[in-house]
């Protein structure tokens, strides 16, 4: 159970980065936290104690492999996230070619 | 098992608190890059080498983009003084993170412990999959096949995040 409070923990600490920072390049990485912090809740959820990596040994192929549902999940979003990381990289270089900061409330204060 | 992966995420924290409070842009990114990187090991531990494997590709990539874009730019955090907008901030974070500890309490109760998998849905997936895929990583099974559709929504995703970086990074832009 503590390791998945300090999971819980983690996607908290994301979320107070997205929250109270102005720079738009940390407000990236605590997005890419929170991402993190749900990617390891669900890989934890797929362990069972004494388990091996599900790869079937065809010599003996019953063995007490961990869940994969839960891996083929996140391996999918660890993608897409990467997807959306870049996305946002472009997006914000953007941002600061066009007002010369990555304070948000600068380009707030700038607009019109 | 559960204590190394703990010590590991309490790394983790560490390591995103300091990309949060850094000074230096550039630090905070290689602070960031601590999070990707523990994760793979928290991963190798959990007997998940897939996603070991696509993590660490996928960390370095985002790492390589992240340093790219901050050397293009500014490495000055921006501070201010903490006015009264910083407070309501501040102030909004502490009710969100209460909230949350809140669902925690709630979801908690219902959570299987640590290493207690049941196994209930993932028996049909794993009982003579070899035979029914014709791959013998269950991980790889289970994307190719049983989800294929779903691994070629994830292609399609891609793409278009490659063309809107192209189109994004392509475009004039008006003169302000």
């Amino acid at each position: 159970m503590t390791v998945y409070r300090l999971c819980f923990i983690l996607f908290l600490t994301g979320l107070y980065g997205v929250i109270t920072r102005r720079n738009l390049i940390k407000i990236a990485i605590s997005l890419s936290v929170m991402e993190f912090s749900c990617f390891l809740f669900l890989a934890l959820i797929g362990y069972r104690d004494g388990g091996v990596a599900p790869i079937v040994d065809m010599a003996d192929p019953v063995k007490p492999y961990v869940d994969p549902l839960p891996q083929a999940m996140v391996l999918t979003a660890i993608v897409i996230g990467l997807a959306t990381t870049a996305m946002l990289m472009a997006v914000i270089i953007r941002i600061y070619r066009k007002y010369g900061t990555f304070d948000i409330r600068e380009i707030k204060n700038l607009r019109g | 098992m559960e204590l190394a992966i703990s010590v590991i995420v309490g790394f983790m924290i560490l390591g995103a608190l300091y990309a949060i409070h850094a000074r230096d842009i550039l630090s905070a990114v290689i602070a960031g890059g601590i999070v990707g990187y523990s994760l793979v090991i928290c991963f190798l531990l959990l007997k998940a080498p897939d996603l070991a494997i696509v993590q660490i590709v996928v960390e370095t990539i985002t790492l390589i983009i992240m340093v790219a874009v901050v050397l293009d730019s500014s490495r000055v955090e921006a501070y201010g003084k903490f006015d009264s907008r910083a407070w309501v901030t501040a102030g909004t974070a502490v009710l969100i993170l209460l909230i949350f500890f809140w669902f925690l309490r709630l979801a908690s109760a219902h959570l299987a412990p640590f290493g207690e998998n049941t196994m209930r849905m993932a028996d049909a997936y794993v009982n003579g999959a070899v035979d029914r895929t014709g791959s013998v990583n269950l991980v790889t099974g289970v994307i190719f096949d049983f989800r294929g559709y779903d691994t070629l929504g994830e292609a399609t995703v891609l793409v278009t995040a490659v063309l809107g970086v192209l189109t994004i990074l392509r475009l004039r832009g008006k003169k302000v």
